[in-house]
């Protein structure tokens, strides 16, 4: 991809917008289509363009394959962890009126918000994780063969 | 759910149990993963583990006198929100899987260790904790639809556990991958079933189902669903013609993993068959009591039959005991089939017994296996001098399997003949005796095997470590245990029954 000057301008360009639109899926999902899978497989896009166009060692050095396998199990534990909180504070797994117990429709969308987060945050990384899995295997032809 | 301030009495935790009997192996997996470190995940794994244990036993201890508890998720009430609804029958199951995967977990470590290399044990006993918490949700849920997302929950986390054999001997990766096919296959089959009711219900609670089913009747769609959902989990359960996946997933499997899934995964399969069946359809449609008659009581025979003679030509004793493990699950459909209080007490008594028994015996295998290399009894022949304890636990697991009076396995079967004579059925019973007969046949092999013949020559000298041997050892005092104390075991079975058989009724009792 050293000669592709188009692509990777266009790329460095589109990757930072990517992220941002994931963002605004993730966060503004309550009020419109969205949510944390959509805006999950978003931000794990960006990652994917930016492995796909200046390889796999570069996209690694950004986003390291351990802190990937983490996030998967943090997005859970978050998801989890909501329930929890509501559990501790006396109402049932994942009863948002427990954040807000005055007003219980503010209570399901703290609640939202958060267990939205966790989804995101381990789409994004099973996305990311299948991809370096597939990118990782050897190559059966180099790239002077094609 | 109400929009404006309501007034809200705090939940104790006791009544949290049954979302936390699946909530607490559930954090457990990715909280194992997040740590990533090995010597931990052992101890989160064995804790966890321990936990739900508890759990299950104090639910069974509330409803064993014919109590029922909901807890709804989220707040959101059936049928629109998911339902956990625990009753004798699956607290029963409940406690037979958390209690063997507590037990199976010591041992596990050690044989771990030597079968599957260092990286890979965080990931493994995350693996094991999903798998648990597949097997416990499946049980405990009161919602169709869940059942079979935590039925994939379970399922695809074995697949991965079965692989993990491939240090050992590469084939557990083809014995991984039948099962993935045929336990997806088992999967369609069982959602396009569920998908039939709710086209012809409109709803996925089982209680629900259970009252709209009732009131309409039998209709094509019905029945259609009913054929699918018994075919996708005869799949899953091994239920005779659709055994295929299971000799070779148990023969590779890690010996821990096997021990875990031979005691838990199909009986979890058997429990999901007995609460469609009486629960959720009206045994008392036409098309129900032939199926059991006409099909599943015919098929569970020749299980019996068919599943031991090949046992009996086995030279390894890992498979032998797989193709045995076909046979038995044989003896619960055809408790089931019986339709009767005594036939199905018969089948939720051995679907335990035969729990325990078959983790005895795995461990055993595991432990020569651990010492020797291999399972062939080409391996582990004379082993009866070298490792006694280990050979013991064997013998009377083996005892066990056969149903020697004395042993868990005699208690079921007691039952179940006593079963078919309620009904009449005298040459089921004289078969059900000839079939326990080539249990004999098999189970004489393991013990000229470990006994009669001299040992290999290459084969390192010495006993099991002891925490493979005591694991092994609580299974196989169970096995004696629960054929001299019955009152545990049967009074739970009978309650269980009890709740089954009475219907959709049963389902109902607010």
């Amino acid at each position: 991809m050293r000669h592709h000057l188009i692509l990777r301008v266009v790329t460095k360009l589109l990757v930072g917008c990517i992220i941002l639109f994931a963002f605004y899926v993730q966060f503004h999902g309550d009020f419109s289509p969205g949510g944390g899978f959509q805006a999950g497989v978003i931000m794990a896009v960006a990652f994917i363009l930016y492995g796909i166009v200046f390889g796999l060692r570069k996209v690694q050095a950004v986003f390291p394959p351990w802190v990937v396998h983490k996030m998967v199990a943090l997005g859970v534990l978050i998801y989890a962890g909501t329930g929890v909180v509501s559990l501790f504070l006396g109402y049932g797994f994942l009863d948002y009126g427990a954040f807000a117990p005055h007003h219980p429709s503010h209570g399901q969308h703290y609640g939202i918000l958060a267990v939205e987060f966790g989804v995101g945050v381990t789409v994004t990384g099973v996305m990311v994780a299948i991809y370096y899995a597939f990118a990782a295997r050897p190559a059966r032809l180099s790239d002077e063969e094609w | 759910m109400a929009t404006e301030a309501a007034h809200h009495t705090a939940m104790s935790l006791a009544e949290q149990l049954p979302v936390l009997q699946v909530l607490v192996p559930f954090l457990a997996a990715p909280l194992i993963v997040f740590v990533g470190h090995r010597g931990l995940a052992w101890l989160v794994a064995f804790v966890t583990s321990a936990a739900a244990f508890v759990i299950a036993g104090l639910m069974l201890g509330q409803v064993i006198g014919g109590g029922v508890i909901y807890y709804h998720i989220g707040g959101w009430a059936p049928p629109l929100g998911i339902e956990y609804r625990v009753d004798a029958t699956n607290a029963f199951v409940l406690l037979l899987v958390s209690g063997i995967s507590t037990i199976v977990l010591p041992y596990a470590r050690q044989s771990v260790a030597s079968e599957i290399p260092l990286r890979h044990h965080a990931l493994f006993y995350a693996c094991y904790m999903l798998c648990l918490t597949g097997l416990l949700g499946v049980v405990v849920t009161g919602d169709a639809f869940n059942v079979f997302v935590f039925l994939e929950i379970s399922s695809l986390s074995t697949y991965v556990l079965v692989a993990q054999g491939s240090h050992r001997d590469k084939r557990a990766l083809t014995a991984a991958y039948d099962y993935l096919i045929m336990g997806t296959i088992g999967a369609t089959f069982f959602v396009i079933g569920l998908g039939m009711l709710y086209m012809a219900t409109g709803t996925l609670n089982m209680a629900d189902l259970a009252a709209r089913i009732a009131s309409q009747g039998a209709n094509r769609t019905v029945i259609a669903a009913f054929g699918f959902i018994v075919v996708g989990m005869g799949l899953k359960a091994a239920l005779y013609p659709l055994h295929l996946w299971l000799p070779n997933a148990y023969t590779y499997a890690p010996s821990a993993v096997t021990s875990f899934l031979a005691a838990t995964a199909t009986k979890v399969a058997i429990y999901v068959l007995m609460r469609f069946m009486f629960s959720v359809f009206q045994p008392a449609f036409l098309f129900e009591g032939n199926t059991l008659e006409f099909l599943i009581m015919p098929l569970a025979v020749m299980a019996m039959f068919a599943a031991s003679v090949i046992a009996i030509f086995q030279t390894d004793l890992k498979r032998l005991l797989a193709y045995s493990s076909i046979a038995q699950i044989g003896y619960m459909l055809l408790g089931i089939g019986m339709l009767s209080q005594t036939g199905l007490t018969a089948a939720i008594v051995h679907l335990f017994n035969h729990g325990i028994t078959k983790a005895a015996l795995f461990m055993g295998v595991g432990a020569l296996v651990f010492r020797t290399g291999g399972s062939f009894f080409d391996r582990v022949q004379g082993m009866g001098k070298t490792m006694p304890w280990t050979s013991g636990a064997i013998v009377i697991g083996g005892l066990s399997l056969i149903g020697v009076p004395g042993t868990a396995g005699f208690v079921s079967k007691w039952y179940l003949v006593q079963g078919a004579l309620e009904k009449g059925w005298w040459p089921v019973a004289v078969l059900i005796v000839v079939s326990s007969l080539l249990a004999v046949i098999y189970v004489w092999q393991i013990i000229e095997a470990l006994y009669l013949q001299a040992p290999a020559k290459d084969i390192p000298a010495g006993e099991a470590p002891a925490t493979m041997l005591i694991p092994m050892w609580i299974m196989a005092l169970a096995c004696i245990y629960f054929g001299l104390a019955t009152d545990i075991t049967l009074g739970a079975a009978q309650a269980a029954a009890q709740g089954l058989l009475a219907g959709s009724s049963g389902m109902l009792s607010h």
